[in-house]
Parts: C-alpha cells; structure tokens; sequence
C-alpha cells in the first residue's frame, strides 16, 4: 500500500480519470472543496462523516441468435454523503454536483446527528494506492466492430459444437467506474475500477426434449481476459452443458454425501458462512454465526479466507466504498472461527481496526459489511481419491445462484450441470436440482479437501438489502459428507 | 433533436422521484435516508439499428452529446427489420383510464413521522410475545415517481405514482446458537391503506415465534399445501414462462402450448393493467401502446402468451400491449399478474391430508424456464391429519412446474392485492420433499 506523496497543491490523477469529480472534470473536487462539505454535514454533530463520489460508463451489446439486436450504454454519476452518530446513519444523495445541491445533500444527511459534539476534524489529503487490476485498454473503449467480434467467436463456437445446439445468445457488458471516497478521518482517495463479464447460453434440443447450458466470465481486466479465457471456450461449455442435459435424469432426493467440485462451488461458502460473517450481523446479535469467534464451526480441514486483493479478480477493491484500504480477512482458521467482516460502524462497535469490507452498489446506497472474493484453502487430497471414496453421491459442478437465511443459518444453492456418482465412478448427468444445508452442520462434515484451488471466472453478483455487488468465489475440490439434495426421486 | 439526428424512431423515457427511508432497531433510530433522483432513457432506431442509452445528467450540452452517442451506438448494431415502433393506431389514445395510483399525502410524510410509524411497529412485536428478545429492525419508506414517455411516433404520456410500506422482522432465539427470524410487511400506493403499525409487529413476532424448534421432516412424496405469500412465487414463475422474450428465445416449456390444457382447471390467471390502485397497474404500455386486460390461463388451459411489439413479431402473433418501462431494450413484463380466488379459507386446503407440509417460505433460485424444473428450499408446517403441527425447515420441495400446476387441486378465496403478482392460497396433490 503506498503512502501519499508530500504534494499539497498537485492532485493525483490515475490513468483513465474521466469522471466530473476529477482532477480534470468540469466539477473537480479537492480537499478544500471535500472538507467544506463534510464540515457542513458534520454541523450538528456525528462520530464521522464521509462522502462518495461516483462515476460509471457501462455499454453492453446483445447478440440473440447470431444478430446484434442492441447495443447500449449509459453514463450515472453523483454524490451520497453519509453521517454516522453511535449506530445512527444519515444520509442523502445526489445525482447533481453542483455546490450548493451537494451541501444541502450533506445537511439532510447531518439531520441524524443531534449532539452537537463531532471528534476533532483530521485534515483531508489525498492518498494514493496501490492497484490490483491498472487496464491500459478497457473494454469499455474498445471499439464497436472488436466487441462484436468477441461475440460472435463465442457464438461460432457454440453453434458449432453439435448439431443439437438450435439457439445460441450472448452478451458482453463492460464497466468502467471512479470513485472518490472522502473520510472525516481524513483519508482522500480516487480509484479506477474496470469490469468485463461475458455471457453465453445455449438452447438443445433432441426430438421433444429441450434443455439449456450456460458459460460466464470476466473480471477486472481489459480486452486481456480473452487471451486467457477465450470467448470460444466459453460458447463451447455452454453447448457442451446444454448436450450433456438432453441426456439428465431426474436427480435422487434425500441426504446423500456431495461432492463439490473445484470453482464456482465456492457459492457454498459464500452462503453458508460468509454472509454469517458479516459484522453488522454479529453487531446486531441477529446470524447464527454471534458470539462464536474462537469456537469450532467447521471440521479442521476447513480455513475459508475473505480476499480482496486478488489481482484481477471480480471480487476486488483497491480501497472499500468507506475510503478503508483492505487486506486479507481470515474468517475460518482449520474449523475455528477466526473474525468477521467490518465495516467502520461495526469496527467501532467492536473496537477493532476496520478491515475494509465496507461496500456498496453506487453513491444511493449506504455501505454496509459485504464479502470480496471468497474461498477455502485447499488441501492435500487429490479430487480423483475424493470421487472413488463416494459409493453413491452427487458430483455438482455448476451453479445458478444460491441463498441464505442468516437467522437460523440454513442455505441452499441450484445446481444446473451435477452427476450421479455410483461405486467411486461418475455416471449419469442429473436434473437441476436445490441443495440445502445448514451453515456450521455442513462445514463440519467435510471430510476430504483436495489440492485443486480454482478461482470462479468472474461471474457472480452477490445481494443483500436490495444492493448488488460484484464478488468472486474459490475453492478446491470438496466432500461433504452429508447434504440434502432437492431431487425428485425418493430412493 | 432526435429527429435532427437522422433517427426514424425513438422513445425517450424521462423520470423524477424521491424517497424517504428510515429503519429503527430496539428502539434507537438506525437510518434516515433521503433524496431526489432522475433519469433518462432512450431507444433510438435508425435504418432498423437499435441502441438504448441512459443518463441522469440534464444539463443542455450533456443531453447533446448524450444523444449523439446514441445514435452513433447505432450504427454498431445489425438491421433487424423486426425493430419497428407499434402502427400509430394502437398507440393509447388521450382518453386514458384515471388509476388512482397517486397519493398525494405520500410525499408530506416526514422523517419524524415514519419514524414514529416504525418505532410503534417494532414495540409491538416485543409486546406481543416475551420470546421476541431481538430483531433486525422496522422500516418504514415512502417514494413517489412521475415519468414521461414520448415517442417520435406522436405519443406522449405521462404517469405517476407513489408507494409506502412498512417491514418489521422480529427474531426469537432457538437452540443450538439458531435464531428464528419472523418478517411481515404492509404496503400500498395509498398511505391510509396500510395495515396499522401494530398489527405488522404483531404478525412479525407470531412467525418468529412460530418457527421455534423447526426440524427436517423424512424424505418423500407429500400434498403440499402453499400460503398465498409463496402460492404468489408460484404465479411469478409461470410469468417467467409466458413472457415473450423467453417464449421466442426457445426458453420456455410453454412454447407452442397455447390451447393446451398447463394447469388444473381450478387455475385462471390473469393480467389486468386497469386495476385502480393496483401495485402493477399501468395506463400504457412501455411502448406507448394502449393496455388491456388479458386472460392468460383460462380454467387450465393456456389462452395467450404476453407480447411487446417485438416478441409478437419474432411469433407472428399479435402484441398484448404488455411492453415494460419505456426507453431501454424493449421487452415484456406483466402489470398486476393474478389467479383468481377460489372457495373456501386456507385452513379449508389442509382437511383430508393425513401428512403433508404448508410452506410458508421458499429459499433459493431454483428455476428452469427451459424446462419447468423447480426445486428449491422451504419452510413451514407440518400437516397431519387436517391440521397444522410442528414448524418444518432445512428441506427442499420439487416438482416440475408443468405438472406442479396441472397438480393444484384446491383454491381457497384468500387473494389479496399487495403486490403485483399475487395469488390466494393454493393445495398440490403432490410433490417430493427432500429432508433426512
């Protein structure tokens, strides 16, 4: 992490830097202009106050079946001006950045506070960092014709796979996003964020049998990413996983021992511990997950880690929507949980540094404690033991999507391309189906954690209160030994 | 100036709005938050390209340049002789049906009032039982929207619309570190319309409680009888299925089915955009297209998929005025989306059942428009013998969608308008529950 140069009259300005914030935008925003607004909002008192600015271009373009049916795009940006008193949170947004419609945002959002008293006022400097994901060419500039090229290498390649493939669409989306966070704490400071995602899908069909398959990727890269994943590798796995359904069969229901293979079946931890995990939370005394720091919840060959600094990934931030630089976050330490996930209020709560998991979806929300890219360490076993150890199981290799209940700690996450595993041997391709468990119960029946770490392609937008935000998931091959599968055959 | 831009046609959806939310905890206020937004969307056609774009930024030189991007967007994209406007002679006429979706007492509510509102919501699920010894809050929020849409085709429309609700989750400990979570809401486009405060709390602390000492229950084959909070979900699903977009993009198991029998003949669903103050109601389409109600299932039997211009084209078929919000990549949404109500209260569902569960709550995505798999997580009771019994968790249910529906075999009369899809309670012969 680096520390701010001694340059009081010359702003930084990162490489790309286009929003009206800027140092070279038309509304450029500098420490004076920074404390005079948080000083406004901090009037009536207030632990802290912070302001966030931010700018976002995105264009997308969709191609249905072989046709650039639209391309398009749009430009938001504003300012959200948070107050903070105790647990207490104020706060106001706007889209104009006008001086006085900021101020009067900053008023609306002091009216929380009621004290009259604020700690001392640190002096506002910009502060520079470092950067997991510096893009020199971003997707988001490149032109029309190269996009489109993407996609239609990723839709060649999916219509050409087998003759079952009747319908292939995909859509590139690419972000490019600055943000200015200012804190009364005094720290100033200006991150690029670029974000790719590329998705294929796929529609088979065999006489009257009609399945789908899908394939997404991306993350903080430019056109780079497609030198390492191309878009014909993802046009292929969204065919090969629509062929291989025309051919699933309806899946057994019950508790069976699954194994979960390496990737995206992070989501597992994603539900199952880390929204658990996030601090306001255990603040709030409301996640089966409270007061547990230090006990056993989870079989000692599990250590799930929080990590936002992971080159490139989708999951990661420079610095936190509250202006906190992070670091890795050890959440589960051989079975023991190690900590949570902070944001400043519920650091403060539990007089520990912020980590840097203040996140938030744009400059209308407030920040609140949310993960990063999330996965377990792996282990020493080879998947190839780990399948021979099943005599009969579920084999799940990719997900839609899952979710939580933080309460009582119950999750569940949809497989869509899973197979039986009969005698240590993986057979049959099974129906979608939902698997459920209960956090800590299905940690500790892990029993087998293979050596075969891989990071999810970055695809997963997490929610929480009705705000998303990019995340990104990892994890080795993995048995449990018990889970309960939603399938539609009673054994 | 679009049309100085050489496009040939272009919807431009313009918006205003403002909230108010505020959200208490044990007592202490937790948030106050506030603001005024806008926004601009645009779809642009020109020589059959078509490009959406988005803004909010409305200053005179920003808008320009904002809209010469547009129409450069498009020239990236191919011709698609589909992409037309809908014929000027089914566009909504000036003599629009007056909704009622406006109240304007919405906006007056201040931040000490809301306040007030969620603090005595809260209270009363403390009050209500001695078991509630936590929650995760009331929140109570106000909002209120007006919008134009204008197309270069001549239409111009204008609506507005304001909502409030109320949410209360109370949460009472259970054993082995678990808690029990219960959340109940009100919500309506007119503020005197809410439940009373108290009575939220009330409801919020019954599920908490109720949920205590929930536990699997044995893998089988069981009736399931869905309250109407989770039969809704239900409704929703078909919705994803009937939808044009899916339907012409071969992502539906519905394609080619209209005139078939998809669901038993206790089922009638319906999209009805006129419905005066309806959560979903419109009085245009996305499109500027004028609006009707449409029977999408008539007594099983599938009558009408839902169509904007475009997805009709794609089907030779003819549009249903069901385009969604104007300005961005057309496509079809359903307005207030209902299965009509049947006989009978929901405890009315549970006689004749030896064993079977009532859910409650559903977890999960579990969903395949392609082909109607459904399985996801659930919560709720018990039924034995006819009636409620201990509170069941941690278990899936799964039943293809398809023959989920053709399985409802009794509809109570307990349909309510609080959202836009909506649904009475509802009984399935039968479906498989996942549990130990």
């Amino acid at each position: 992490m680096a520390r701010a140069h001694a340059r009081t009259s010359v702003l930084e300005s990162p490489l790309h830097a286009e929003a009206p914030f800027s140092v070279t935008g038309s509304y450029a925003i500098t420490p004076a202009h920074a404390h005079k607004l948080i000083a406004r909002a901090l009037a009536r008192g207030g632990d802290f106050a912070d302001l966030y600015f931010e700018y976002r271009r995105s264009t997308s373009i969709a191609m249905e079946d072989g046709l650039v049916r639209s391309v398009g795009g749009g430009v938001d940006a504003g300012v959200g001006i948070r107050v903070v008193q105790g647990a207490a949170v104020g706060y106001a947004f706007s889209e104009s950045l006008e001086p006085d419609e900021m101020l009067r945002a900053a008023e609306t959002a002091g009216r929380i506070a009621s004290t009259g008293r604020t700690r001392g006022k640190a002096r506002i400097a910009q502060r520079a960092i470092a950067s997991r994901y510096r893009v020199e060419r971003e997707v988001v500039d490149a032109p029309g014709d190269v996009r489109i090229a993407l996609l239609r290498r990723a839709d060649q390649a999916a219509r050409s796979y087998a003759a079952s493939i009747i319908r292939v669409d995909a859509a590139l989306v690419s972000v490019h996003r600055e943000l200015l966070v200012v804190s009364s704490t005094g720290h100033m400071i200006y991150d690029v964020q670029p974000m790719v995602r590329l998705s294929v899908s796929s529609v088979a069909r065999r006489g009257t049998r009609v399945e789908s398959g899908s394939s997404s990727g991306g993350g903080r890269y430019g056109l780079d990413y497609f030198n390492r994943v191309s878009p014909e590798e993802h046009g292929r796995d969204a065919a090969r996983v629509a062929i291989i359904n025309l051919d699933s069969r309806a899946t057994p229901a019950g508790t069976l021992p699954v194994v979960l293979a390496a990737g995206d079946s992070g989501i597992l931890l994603h539900e199952a511990v880390g929204h658990g995990l996030e601090a306001d939370f255990a603040r709030k005394r409301t996640s089966n997950y409270t007061d547990r720091v230090g006990q056993v919840v989870a079989s000692p060959l599990v250590t799930v880690v929080d990590d936002p600094t992971i080159a490139s990934s989708r999951g990661s931030i420079n610095v936190d929507d509250e202006g906190v630089v992070p670091s890795e976050h050890r959440l589960i330490e051989a079975g023991v949980l190690a900590g949570y996930l902070h944001d400043r209020i519920s650091a403060a709560h539990f007089g520990v540094e912020p980590s840097g998991s203040g996140r938030r979806e744009s400059f209308r929300e407030i920040p609140l404690p949310r993960m990063s890219n999330t996965f377990m360490a792996p282990g020493e076993d080879a998947p190839e033991d780990i399948i021979r150890s099943v005599k009969r199981g579920i084999y799940a290799v990719k997900f839609s999507g899952g979710q939580v209940n933080i309460s009582n700690g119950d999750f569940v996450f949809s497989l869509t391309e899973g197979y039986l595993i009969e005698d240590g041997k993986i057979t049959a391709p099974l129906k979608g189906a939902n698997l459920i468990g209960n956090g800590p119960d299905a940690l500790n029946t892990v029993t087998m954690v293979g050596h075969d770490f891989v990071l999810s392609d970055g695809m997963w937008t997490c929610g929480k209160d009705g705000q998303s935000v990019p995340v990104g998931v990892g994890m080795p091959t993995v048995k449990l030994e018990r889970l309960t599968v939603g399938g539609t055959t009673v054994e | 100036m679009l049309t100085a831009l050489g496009v040939d046609h272009a919807e431009v959806s313009v918006g205003q709005g403002s909230e108010l939310e505020v959200s208490v905890r044990k007592g202490e206020v937790e948030l106050i938050k506030e603001a005024v937004s806008h926004g601009m969307s645009v779809r642009v056609i020109r020589d059959s390209r078509v490009a959406t774009s988005a803004t909010t930024d409305f200053g005179s030189e920003a808008l320009e340049r904002f809209l010469a991007r547009t129409v450069e967007m498009a020239t990236i994209a191919e011709q698609d002789s589909l992409a037309v406007p809908p014929d000027p002679g089914e566009l909504a006429t000036t003599r629009r049906p007056e909704l009622d979706l406006f109240d304007p007492r919405s906006d007056r509510i201040d931040a000490d009032r809301a306040i007030r509102i969620a603090m005595s919501a809260e209270k009363a699920a403390f009050r209500a039982d001695k078991r509630i010894s936590n929650s995760e809050g009331a929140s109570f929020s106000r909002s209120s929207g007006h919008g134009v849409l204008a197309t270069t085709g001549g239409f111009v429309g204008h609506n507005a619309g304001t909502y409030q609700s109320l949410v209360v989750q109370a949460i009472a400990d259970d054993e082995q570190g678990k808690k029990r979570n219960g959340s109940y809401w009100t919500g309506s486009r007119f503020f005197a319309e809410l439940e009373p405060a108290a009575d939220v709390g009330r409801e919020a602390a019954r599920r908490a409680v109720a949920q205590l000492g929930a536990r699997k229950m044995p893998t089988g084959v069981y009736p399931v009888v869905f309250d109407r909070e989770v039969a809704r979900t239900i409704v929703g699903l078909l919705a994803s299925c009937v939808l044009g977009d899916a339907v012409y993009r071969d992502r539906s198991y519905l394609h080619k089915r209209v005139g078939t029998k998809i669901a038993s003949e206790l089922v009638t669903i319906v999209d009805d955009p006129l419905i005066s103050r309806g959560p979903g109601s419109r009085a245009f389409d996305g499109e500027g297209r004028a609006v009707k109600r449409n029977v999408v299932v008539d007594r099983g039997v599938l009558k009408t998929f839902l169509l904007d211009t475009y997805s009709a084209r794609k089907l030779g078929l003819s549009p249903t005025g069901s385009a969604a919000g104007g300005g961005g990549i057309p496509h079809s949404s359903t307005s207030n989306l209902l299965l009509k109500k049947g006989k009978g209260k929901p405890a009315s569902l549970l006689h004749g059942i030896d064993r079977g569960l009532y859910v409650c709550k559903m977890m999960g995505f579990g969903f395949d428009p392609v082909t109607g798999n459904f399985s996801r997580g659930a919560e709720g009771f018990l039924i034995e013998r006819g009636e409620i019994s201990v509170p069941i968790g941690e278990i899936t249910i799964s039943r293809n969608l398809d023959e989920l529906l053709k399985g409802i075999d009794k509809v109570a009369a307990d349909l309510e308008l609080r959202t836009a899809t909506a649904s009475p309670s509802f009984r399935v012969d039968e479906m498989t529950i996942a549990g130990t």
